[in-house]
């Protein structure tokens, strides 16, 4: 199991303090404060609707999207504030990759999918660019399987090979934490698993952040689980966050205990 | 009893469908049969590259009317695109929903202005500006151009909008998750991805600006000569069947036909041309 891996020494990449998300009136997220580990991955976990995604997408300010979206408290990134006045959204970006739920490429040819993110950041040199691009393919083990097809429509490819391209993408700007918002609920078996392989691999030199649905694929890939639910007024908060063995081996909270068992969710 | 109503009906909308399509074919062919006799008789290079329009001295060339069409359209076109694409930009990304919601009327609004109105309003500002600040007659290509401009900004802006507001949302989060900025995300995503749509836009506006008669009729001088700069007059496609129609028999007549057959095909050409481009884009 990953979470066997030594992660006792571990410096912390992402840390939230007492962070609260609000969608105009309603309070979607409560409190939450947690300490997120370097190269390891890290899975949120909850039943649907509990605002995994959304707290997911606190790290790199994708809810700044939604209008009347409303922080308090703050998150930090090695550090320095998430939130702050301070904060510049597209240098945070650039630090923090997002691999969506639906593989999302560009309908541009597959080489331009993986240099846009690089080309946008003011890379111009055409072989410093195609460097870029074989080593993101292969370390998404993507480059003998599509080297020769580059030129083609990356809307061509297959869903699995669509969502390890967007991995790509998301590795050419060299971000230091990936988040995977459910990247593989839209994938069949294989391909999930490919796709797992590969958050492990990744791992070794990034830090993760999943959200899943999937309480084998958490138990599988994660060091670290957060369980997520929301309460009667409909506020989603953290119920347990701990090393993923002990979490699935022990849980200390009987809500944990009740969803990873399978009672509810 | 129920399922002849069903038949019945079917039947009916069937032969109205039918009676919008024979309206079309029927056109088509009246203008073919009244027209093809004078290009057949002049030869069709006469009658396109000829340079001498004097119907009673029976020269039959439309080419400074082509050379008329084409130069007010680009100059249409070279005005409204830019601005109709920024503008469909703006309302698409940029604008609140209470202005998004001002705005969207008020350019629907512009559409349902009478082109009589804003040949009127032409002649009567435009024009004289153009003669007193930049010299010739005002009555010009510059004239027209800018009115036509105006008058196909509705199409470009409203069919550019929803192509840019129909794009999955999963693009521009995509593109803003690399850390590109608003501007690179619709510089280098959103609008490559929304040009087919776009690009339908611009032809159907342009459509329309070769299409128009009254403007031009109003604004333009009506010159039958080659312009040498944009404030020359010219007379364009239209303009030639427009003015002439009320008095022209016999050969006169077809030969305003035979120019009737000239712009069908052109705007025929540019309509398929954006269907094909928005149907590509569909599979």
């Amino acid at each position: 199991m990953a979470g066997s891996r030594k992660n006792n020494s571990r410096k912390t990449k992402i840390e939230t303090k007492s962070i609260n998300l609000y969608y105009g009136n309603h309070h979607a997220l409560a409190d939450i404060t947690v300490k997120i580990p370097a190269r390891a991955i890290t899975a949120i976990i909850g039943p649907s609707g509990c605002g995994k995604s959304s707290f997911l997408r606190l790290f790199n300010r994708m809810n700044d999207l939604i209008p009347g979206v409303r922080v308090e408290g703050d998150a930090l990134l090695d550090n320095f504030s998430i939130y702050g006045k301070n904060a510049d959204v597209v240098n945070l970006r650039k630090k923090i990759g997002m691999v969506f739920q639906k593989p999302n490429v560009f309908p541009m040819s597959i080489y331009e999918n993986l240099v846009i993110g690089p080309k946008s950041h003011g890379i111009k040199d055409k072989s410093l660019l195609n460097g870029i691009a074989e080593r993101c393919l292969t370390q998404v083990a993507l480059w003998d399987e599509l080297k020769d097809m580059l030129k083609k429509p990356a809307t061509e490819i297959s869903a699995g090979q669509q969502q390890r391209l967007c991995i790509a993408r998301a590795l050419a700007v060299d971000p230091e934490v990936i988040l995977m918002d459910e990247s593989c609920s839209a994938l069949d078996p294989v391909s999930t698993m490919k796709i797992e392989e590969l958050m492990l691999e990744l791992a070794k030199d990034y830090t993760i952040i999943i959200v899943t649905h999937n309480m084998e694929q958490a138990m599988r890939v994660s060091d670290m689980s957060a369980f997520m639910m929301i309460d009667q007024d409909g506020v989603g908060g953290l119920v347990e966050y701990s090393r993923t063995s002990d979490m699935f081996s022990n849980p200390k909270d009987k809500r944990t205990e009740d969803y990873i068992t399978g009672r509810f969710g | 009893m129920k399922k002849f109503k069903e038949k019945l009906s079917g039947r009916i909308f069937f032969i109205l469908a039918l009676s919008t399509i024979s309206a079309l074919v029927l056109i088509t062919i009246f203008i073919f049969v009244e027209g093809m006799p004078l290009i057949a008789e002049v030869g069709l290079f006469n009658f396109i590259f000829g340079m001498v329009w004097s119907p009673s001295q029976g020269h039959f060339g439309i080419f400074p009317m082509i050379v008329g069409t084409v130069s007010v359209t680009f100059g249409a076109a070279l005005i409204g695109i830019p601005v109709g694409i920024c503008c469909s930009i703006f309302m698409a990304e940029f604008a609140p929903a209470r202005m998004r919601s001002i705005f969207r009327p008020a350019i629907q609004l512009l559409a349902g202005i009478p082109s009589v109105v804003y040949g009127f309003w032409g002649l009567i500002y435009i024009v004289p500006i153009i003669r007193d600040r930049l010299g010739g007659p005002g009555l010009s290509v510059l004239a027209g151009s800018v009115i036509l401009a105006i008058m196909i900004l509705p199409t470009i802006i409203s069919i550019s909008e929803v192509s840019i507001m129909a794009l999955p949302r999963h693009y521009k989060e995509g593109a803003l998750a690399l850390g590109m900025t608003h501007w690179q995300t619709i510089w280098r995503v959103q609008l490559p991805a929304a040009k087919s749509g776009i690009v339908a836009g611009v032809i159907l506006g342009i459509g329309r600006a070769v299409g128009e008669t009254m403007v031009v009729i109003m604004v333009l001088g009506n010159a039958v000569a080659l312009p040498e700069s944009i404030l020359d007059p010219v007379r364009t496609l239209t303009t030639n069947i427009g003015i002439e129609m009320g008095y022209a028999a016999g050969k006169h007549q077809q030969a305003l036909f035979a120019t009737g057959i000239v712009l069908f095909i052109l705007i025929m050409i540019l309509n398929i041309t954006a269907q094909i481009i928005t149907r590509r884009k569909s599979k």
